[in-house]
């Protein structure tokens, strides 16, 4: 038999699991990731695995992650594009898990992008 | 953690277009690909857009796949799933004319747009045999809260303030029954809920129970504590088998928490549920007979007062509810009452869940806040008539209500303006007529539907319904004279007032309804002998034009009862030969008429 607290640990420990499925009408953040055969064999699969995972983690409902084709620029890959709205898009390039990471904390979570990783800074 | 969700719609429409294949076809895939650990799949309840399924819906990105069969599913895990392209050709497409390739999230397309969830928030969302998924989306907080917060009586007045009124169609104030059950005298008292759900078109409460059962019994469990029951039963018919089902595991999974027992959340308080099948009878779905059925007893009415809160399940006060209204309960505890009651109309709060049917393009289930006009639901949601035909009538309430001509169309809809324009709420089945229904023959498909379903106990209904039958038949085989209507009239109010139950009391308004805003149609069959939709075969005559006819023949080659015959042989010079019907042989099948390629058979 479960207690109050059991259930409530359980609806939390569910919660992170099942946000996934929130379609609301938010004011929402949408990262893409290039998954295109190019993307996928530079690396984007753990990159993209990574972003879901520190999503869900620090539980940020206006964070959709979407994958995506070939961006053009398959040198670069994986690449990551961040759309806020309202902002200029943003695209990061050569990411790895733990950049992926970085960039959820930094970008996402504090609004401060991560210029080192810019596509701009490899040209 | 996985990083896609597989939803799979497990209702009982999908379940019949095989989604139970295609969700074990989308598991085999997945394992082929290696991405057991990265997607995960979930069999859900009804999504709602039961016109387009089986339907699948792939998160995050909430891809809403329709119509797809398990050929599709290779494709959607190596293009979706592996690669990330979304299987454009797959998506739901609201406008089927432009066929513009998008994706629609589900909440996108124009069938969700306008419609609220809540007694359906779960439905095609959650896993309805996983129980921690339930509990995800807030489930069995509300049980928390009423037992570790509330009093019975606070329990009461919130559900009073709200507003909420039965959704099995009568309309009856919740909370009212709930506070007349709390006071009855009693040792013991029962919680039951009504599933037997019997209207032909109606799927509102099967579609609840497959898709989120959890919250019909948290909810009877909050009513049980409010009226001090320990025991309940779900009266739900046997013809529901996945319903039937998934509440047997729900219930399963609730006792396991300890979410029902004897001792929930060692709150000391005790409730046991438990299934009862019903075999079908549609009178069973009345109060007194479900009750009287429950105690294992051949399934008849007794007249009321005593009402069940004072004398109900074997003899004892007994709260009886419908599954849409248990659905509500959890939401009203947990938002209040005050939330509840800003939807809707005056006297009717709230949302209803309504089953579209006939002749319209979105045949589901949808869920829209009290007042929404029918012509939202019927042209906005439901997508309009298909191929261009134009709008009759719509029937609400089933064999228990009547039908809205297009007049009528733009009556917010609530309890009372159904009643005001002859109709009812009825438990929720919504079916859409177009030009080629005729209304006599509507009537009386619903009236044979409620000779056959009468329990026979009272003469009203077992012998009047009967004439009443029989005079309709008179009708549409174009006998009758004009008196008849107007003892058809006669014998519908006496019907009504002297009937038992409200299986009788009910059973002529379709017969009513129609006579009231379709009468010209019942006069062209007595007066004119003539059926204006072309339905009733006997008043039905095929002609053959004789100047559009070219002389195929494809006709008298399609006519099963070879009463197309050729009648002369030396043909104008265009014609091969020219053919003339036999009145005598034809059977009216109208195989002439769909086979003609040149218009030249007519009916009327």
């Amino acid at each position: 038999m479960k207690s109050i607290a059991d259930i409530k640990a359980i609806r939390e420990k569910m919660q992170s699991e099942i946000i996934m499925r929130d379609n609301k009408d938010v004011e929402e953040i949408r990262v893409v990731v290039g998954m295109a055969t190019c993307g996928i064999s530079a690396g984007a699969r753990p990159v993209y695995n990574a972003l879901v995972e520190e999503v869900l983690k620090r539980n940020l409902k206006n964070v959709k992650i979407a994958r995506t084709g070939c961006l053009g620029m398959c040198k670069l890959e994986p690449i990551v594009e961040v759309y806020v709205p309202n902002q200029e898009k943003v695209t990061y390039c050569h990411v790895t898990p733990e950049k992926a990471v970085n960039i959820v904390v930094n970008h996402l979570v504090n609004g401060k992008v991560c210029t080192e990783y810019l596509v701009g800074s490899e040209e | 953690m996985f990083r896609s969700h597989v939803l799979v719609c497990g209702g009982t429409g999908c379940h019949s277009n095989n989604s139970a294949k295609i969700l074990e076809e989308f598991n085999a895939q997945i394992k082929a690909n290696n991405l057991e650990e990265d997607v995960m799949t979930v069999q859900t309840g009804c999504f709602g857009l039961c016109a387009v399924g089986p339907v699948v819906i792939v998160y995050p990105e909430g891809a809403f796949y329709c119509k797809i069969t398990v050929e599709d599913v290779k494709e959607i895990v190596e293009e979706h799933l592996v690669k990330g392209r979304i299987v454009e050709r797959l998506l739901h497409k609201d406008d089927h004319e432009t066929a513009d390739h998008k994706v629609s999230a589900l909440s996108e397309t124009n069938f969700y747009k306008k419609q609220t969830r809540v007694a359906l928030r779960n439905c095609g969302v959650i896993d309805p045999e996983n129980i921690d998924e339930y509990i995800a989306y807030d489930g069995y907080q509300a049980l928390i809260k009423v037992l570790t917060s509330m009093s019975p009586q606070e329990v009461i007045d919130v559900v009073l303030k709200s507003g909420l009124r039965g959704r099995g169609g009568a309309g009856f104030p919740t909370g009212r029954k709930w506070q007349f059950t709390k006071d009855a005298v009693g040792d013991v008292k029962y919680v039951c809920c009504n599933a037997d759900e019997g209207d032909p078109g109606a799927f509102m409460d099967r579609s609840i129970l497959e898709g989120d059962p959890h919250a019909v019994i948290e909810a009877m469990t909050i009513a049980a504590y409010a009226v001090g029951s320990n025991q309940g039963y779900v009266y739900v018919r046997a013809e529901y088998p996945i319903a039937v089902h998934r509440l047997q595991v729900a219930i399963k999974q609730a006792n396991e928490y300890g979410l029902l027992g004897d001792n929930i959340l060692g709150t000391g308080f005790k409730f046991n549920l438990e299934v009862r099948l019903g075999a079908g009878a549609f009178v069973c779905g009345e109060e007194t007979a479900l009750m009287t059925s429950i105690e294992g007893k051949r399934g008849e009415p007794r007249p009321r007062p005593p009402f069940p809160a004072n004398k109900g399940l074997f003899g004892k006060p007994t709260l009886l509810n419908n599954v849409e209204t248990y659905a509500n309960i959890c939401q009203i505890i947990l938002k209040g009452a005050d939330w509840f009651a800003s939807m809707g109309t005056e006297k009717s709060k709230g949302t209803k869940v309504f089953a579209l049917g006939g002749k319209i393009v979105n045949t589901g289930l949808v869920e829209i806040p009290m007042g929404t006009t029918l012509r939202t639901v019927i042209e906005d949601i439901g997508g309009g008539i298909p191929n261009g035909k134009k709008f009759k009538a719509a029937q609400t309430g089933g064999p228990s209500g009547g039908c809205i001509p297009a007049e009528h169309l733009d009556t917010p809809i609530d309890y009372d303006n159904l009643v005001a324009i002859g109709s009812m709420m009825g438990s929720g089945g919504l079916i859409v007529m177009d030009e080629d229904n005729c209304m006599v023959d509507i009537a009386k498909f619903f009236l044979e539907f409620t000779v056959d379903e009468s329990c026979g106990k009272c003469t009203p209904c077992r012998i009047g319904n009967k004439r009443l039958l029989e005079l309709l038949t008179k009708v549409t085989d174009g006998t009758a004279t004009l008196e008849d209507l107007d003892k058809m009239e006669k014998l519908c109010h006496y019907i009504k007032a002297n009937s038992l139950c409200g299986l009788g009391q009910t059973a002529p308004n379709p017969v009513l309804a129609t006579l009231r805003y379709f009468r010209d149609e019942y006069i062209a069959h007595v007066v004119d002998k003539t059926c204006p939709a072309g339905v009733c075969k006997k008043l039905l005559n095929f002609k053959i034009d004789k100047d559009k006819c070219i002389g195929c023949g494809m006709c008298a080659r399609n006519c099963p009862a070879s009463a197309i015959v050729r009648t002369d042989y030396i043909a104008p010079s265009h014609k091969l030969a020219s053919f003339a019907i036999d009145k005598e042989k034809c059977v009216k099948c109208g195989a002439c008429l769909q086979n003609c390629k040149f218009g030249a058979i007519s009916k009327g």
